[in-house]
C-alpha cells in the first residue's frame, strides 16, 4: 500500500517512535512572532537553555503592530514592550530577524513562504494556530503553544501524536468569483469547525492543481478552522516556479537536486486515505458567515437559519447565542445585512492575488458612505507590488484606507478594532466573539465579496455587483 | 508528592459546542507577558461587563460553581488560537480538569504541560455529566488511579497516554527528558538529515 504525502512527511521526520501513537519529530523550520514567545524566552532563560540551531528560527513583529503610525517608539507601552521583548530576545539568542521597519516585514505567515524560508517536505513549526497555511507548500506544518516554543527551541524537535489522513478532492468548474476562501467556508460548514479533528487534510483534485500558490495557502490557512491543525497539499510545478529565486530558498544546483526531491512526496496512487471528501467546485457560491463560528457559513442568496427543529441542546443553546451575539433574526436575507467596516487583510487573504482580486471590483467605484473600508497587505513586499501596479491608487480613489502590514482587524490587539455592535465584512478566518474588538460582529468572506460589501455597504453578491450573475 | 492531587469538586457545565480559545482568553489580554496570575482574565467578556462587574448569570459567577474545579464543555473546547494563556486563565482561576467530547488539539497539547488535564469522552456521557454537574454533584478526579468518579459512581477510567500522565503527576518538564534522553538522537538525525538534503542547512 503506497504512502500519503502525510506519511512521507511525518516517517521522514520521526527521531523516536513512542510507540503510542506518538513520535518525536524533528523541526526543519520555527517561527517567531512577538506574542507567543515571551513565555517561552522567560522559560528557557530560567533554566540557562540555548538555542539548538539559532539559523533553523526566523522572528518577524507582526500581531500588536500599528498599520497606521510607523514612528518609533511605539505608543501603546504594552504593544512597545512586547515588541521590544522579540527585539531583545533575538539579539541575545542570534535568532535571524526582520524588524518593523524592514521593508520585508509583515504577516508571520506571509513573509515566511515569500522568502522562500518555508519548504516543501519540511517540519515547520510557529506559536501559531495558522500555521497549517505553510502546508500549501506540501510540507507538515503545524501551530504550537508557547511552551512548545520553548521545547522546539531548545531540542529543534517536538513529541507529536499522529493524525489520520482526511483528503479533500476539489473537482469540477467553478464559476466567476468563486474563491479559495468559498471552498473553504463551504467545506467548513458541510464538516464543522470540529469537524477534521486529528486529522491532517490533504486537499487535492484539478481544481487544487489548478490553484495559485495564494489561493492554495488560503485553503490550507482555513483548515485550523475546521478543526485540523495541517493542512497539506501536494508540491508540483506551481509550487516549484514560486519558490525559485526566493532569498532563503536553495540555489542554482541545489535548487534541482531539492526538486527531484520535492516530486517525490506527494501521495502515492494507491495511498488509503482514513477519510475522503469530494467537492464540486460547480456547486460552490460565494459564501458568507452570519454566526461567530467559521462553520456558520452560507452561500450569500440564502437567509439566516433558523435552528433544526431537531437540534440538541448545545447546539441549540450555540445557535441562539450566535443570533443574539451578531444582532440577526432567522429568516433574513444575508443581503440585507448593512456593514459599518470592511477589512481585507490578514494570512488568509492579503497576498498580491488577494488585492488584485479586491481591487478589481473597487476599480471606478466608491466606498459606501459611512463605510470604513481598510486593505492591508501581508507584508512591506506585497505592499510594494501594490502600489507598482497600481492598486494602492485604485483603493485610495475608491476611499479605502490603505495601510501598513500587519495582522491588523484580525485580531483586536494592536490599534484595528471593532466598536461593541460594529459589524463588518472580513477576509480574515475567525468571526469568534470579540475577535476582532468586544461586541464587535464579523461576517466572513472572500477579498471580491468584501470589496463589493464596502461598496454597497452591505452583504453583496460581488457577481451582481459586477453584472455576471446567471 | 504528586503534582496532581485528587481533585474532589463540584463542576461547572458549559454545554455549548466550540468553546474557543478567544472566549477562554480575550485577545487583547496577550499583550501581558505573564503566565501566573491570568485567572481575572478567564471568559472575561462572558463573566463579567464593559464596566467591570460581574455578569451574575454567567456560570462561574455563580455558587457553588465559583470554585469549580472541574468544567464539562460541549465539543471542541479550547478550539481556535494556539494562546496558551488559555490554559493559564483556567489554571490561574483554579480550573484543573475539563471534560468533553472533544478539545481543540493545540489546547489538549498546552494543557498536559501545565497540569490542566483534559478526559475526552463520548457526547451521550458528557451530556449526562452535565447534568450531574447542575445538580452540584461532587466530581473527583484520581489520575493516580486513572478513575473519574461523580457522586461516587465510577464513570470511567481515565484515558491518556502514560507519558502525558506521568508528566502530570510528576510535574516534569518536556524540554529536560528531551535533552536528557534524546540529545543524541536528535543530534544523528540532524547530521544524516544535512548529508541528504543539504539545501535545508541556513547559513547567515
Ligand atoms: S493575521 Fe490573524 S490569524 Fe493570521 S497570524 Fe495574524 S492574528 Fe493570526
Amino acid at each position: 500500500m503506497g504512502e500519503t504525502l502525510y506519511d512521507k512527511l511525518w516517517r521522514s521526520h520521526v527521531i523516536r517512535d513512542y510507540g503510542d501513537g506518538t513520535a518525536l519529530l524533528y523541526v526543519d523550520r520555527h517561527l517567531l512572532h512577538e506574542v507567543s514567545t515571551p513565555q517561552s524566552f522567560i522559560a528557557m532563560e530560567k533554566k540557562q537553555r540555548a538555542l539548538w540551531r539559532p539559523t533553523a528560527n526566523l522572528a518577524v513583529p507582526d500581531h500588536v503592530v500599528s498599520t497606521t503610525d510607523r514612528h518609533l517608539p511605539i505608543p501603546d507601552p504594552l504593544a512597545r514592550a512586547q515588541t521590544q521583548r522579540l527585539v531583545e530576545n533575538v539579539a541575545r539568542h542570534d535568532i535571524p530577524f526582520i524588524p518593523l521597519d524592514d521593508r520585508r516585514q509583515g504577516i508571520v505567515h506571509v513573509i515566511g513562504p515569500e522568502q522562500g524560508f518555508t519548504l516543501p517536505g519540511i517540519v515547520l513549526a510557529c506559536g501559531d494556530s495558522h500555521t497549517s497555511t505553510h502546508g500549501a507548500f506540501g510540507c507538515l506544518a503545524f501551530g504550537i503553544g508557547a511552551s512548545e516554543c520553548g521545547i522546539v527551541m531548545a531540542t529543534q524537535s517536538i513529541r507529536q501524536r499522529r493524525a489520520r489522513a482526511m483528503r479533500v478532492t476539489i473537482t469540477g468548474t467553478r464559476g466567476p468569483f468563486i474563491n479559495a476562501k468559498d471552498v473553504a467556508l463551504a467545506l467548513i460548514a458541510r464538516i464543522g469547525a470540529n469537524g477534521a479533528a486529528g486529522h491532517a487534510v490533504e486537499y487535492a483534485g484539478p481544481v487544487v492543481s489548478a490553484m495559485s500558490m495564494s489561493e492554495r495557502l488560503t485553503l490550507c490557512n482555513m483548515s485550523i478552522e475546521a478543526g485540523a491543525r495541517v493542512g497539506l497539499i501536494a508540491p508540483d510545478e506551481t509550487t516549484f516556479a514560486y519558490l525559485k529565486g526566493r532569498p532563503m530558498a536553495p540555489k542554482g544546483e541545489m535548487f534541482e537536486r531539492a526538486v527531484a526531491y520535492w516530486r517525490t512526496l506527494p501521495s502515492d496512487p494507491d495511498a488509503v486515505f482514513d477519510r475522503e471528501i469530494v467537492i464540486d467546485v460547480g456547486d460552490v457560491e460565494p459564501h458568507v458567515t452570519w454566526g461567530t463560528s467559521p462553520e456558520d457559513a452560507l452561500p450569500i442568496g440564502a437567509r439566516v437559519p433558523y435552528v433544526a427543529a431537531d437540534a440538541e441542546p448545545a447546539r441549540r443553546e450555540r445557535h441562539g447565542r450566535a443570533l443574539a451575539y451578531m444582532g440577526l433574526s432567522p429568516g433574513q436575507p444575508l443581503e440585507d445585512i448593512p456593514v459599518d467596516v470592511v477589512f481585507i487583510g490578514s494570512c488568509t487573504n492579503s497576498r498580491i492575488e488577494d488585492l488584485r482580486a479586491a481591487a478589481a471590483v473597487a476599480t471606478g467605484r466608491r466606498v459606501a458612505a459611512g463605510v470604513k473600508a481598510l486593505v492591508v497587505p501581508g507584508s512591506g513586499l506585497v505592499r510594494e507590488q501594490a502600489e507598482s501596479e497600481g492598486l494602492a491608487r485604485t483603493f485610495l480613489e475608491a476611499g479605502f484606507e490603505w495601510r501598513q502590514p500587519g495582522c491588523s482587524m484580525c485580531v483586536g490587539m494592536n490599534g484595528d478594532t471593532l466598536a461593541s455592535g460594529q459589524r463588518s465584512a472580513s477576509t480574515s478566518n475567525r468571526n469568534f466573539e470579540g475577535r476582532q474588538g468586544v461586541g464587535g460582529r464579523t461576517h466572513l468572506m472572500s477579498p471580491a465579496m468584501a470589496a463589493a460589501a464596502a461598496i454597497t455597504g452591505r452583504l453583496t453578491d460581488v457577481r451582481k455587483l459586477m453584472g455576471t450573475a446567471s | 508528592m504528586t503534582s496532581f492531587p485528587p481533585i474532589n469538586s463540584v463542576a461547572a457545565h458549559m454545554p455549548e459546542r466550540n468553546i474557543d480559545t478567544d472566549a477562554i482568553y480575550p485577545a487583547r489580554y496577550l499583550l501581558l507577558m505573564d503566565r501566573d496570575n491570568l485567572g481575572p482574565y478567564l471568559f472575561r467578556d462572558r463573566r463579567f461587563h464593559p464596566d467591570g462587574s460581574p455578569r451574575e448569570e454567567f456560570i462561574l459567577n455563580r455558587e457553588p460553581f465559583s470554585s469549580a474545579q472541574v468544567i464539562v464543555a460541549g465539543a471542541g473546547f479550547g478550539c481556535g488560537s494556539s494562546r496558551e494563556q488559555a490554559v493559564w486563565t483556567l489554571t490561574g482561576f483554579g480550573v484543573r480538569c475539563v471534560i468533553a467530547p472533544s478539545f481543540g488539539e493545540i489546547f489538549a497539547g498546552n494543557a498536559s504541560k501545565n497540569g490542566l488535564l483534559t478526559i475526552a469522552l463520548p457526547e451521550e456521557t458528557v451530556q449526562r455529566l452535565g447534568e450531574a454537574a447542575e445538580r452540584g454533584a461532587r466530581f473527583r478526579v484520581d489520575l493516580e488511579e486513572r478513575l473519574l468518579c461523580v457522586d461516587n459512581e465510577q464513570i470511567a477510567v481515565i484515558d491518556i497516554p502514560e507519558s502525558t500522565r506521568a508528566a502530570l503527576l510528576n510535574g516534569w518538564d518536556e524540554t529536560d527528558i528531551l535533552l536528557r534522553e534524546e540529545r543524541e538522537a536528535i543530534a544523528a538525525f540532524e547530521t544524516r538529515r544535512g548529508l541528504e538534503q543539504p539545501w535545508l542547512t541556513l547559513e547567515r
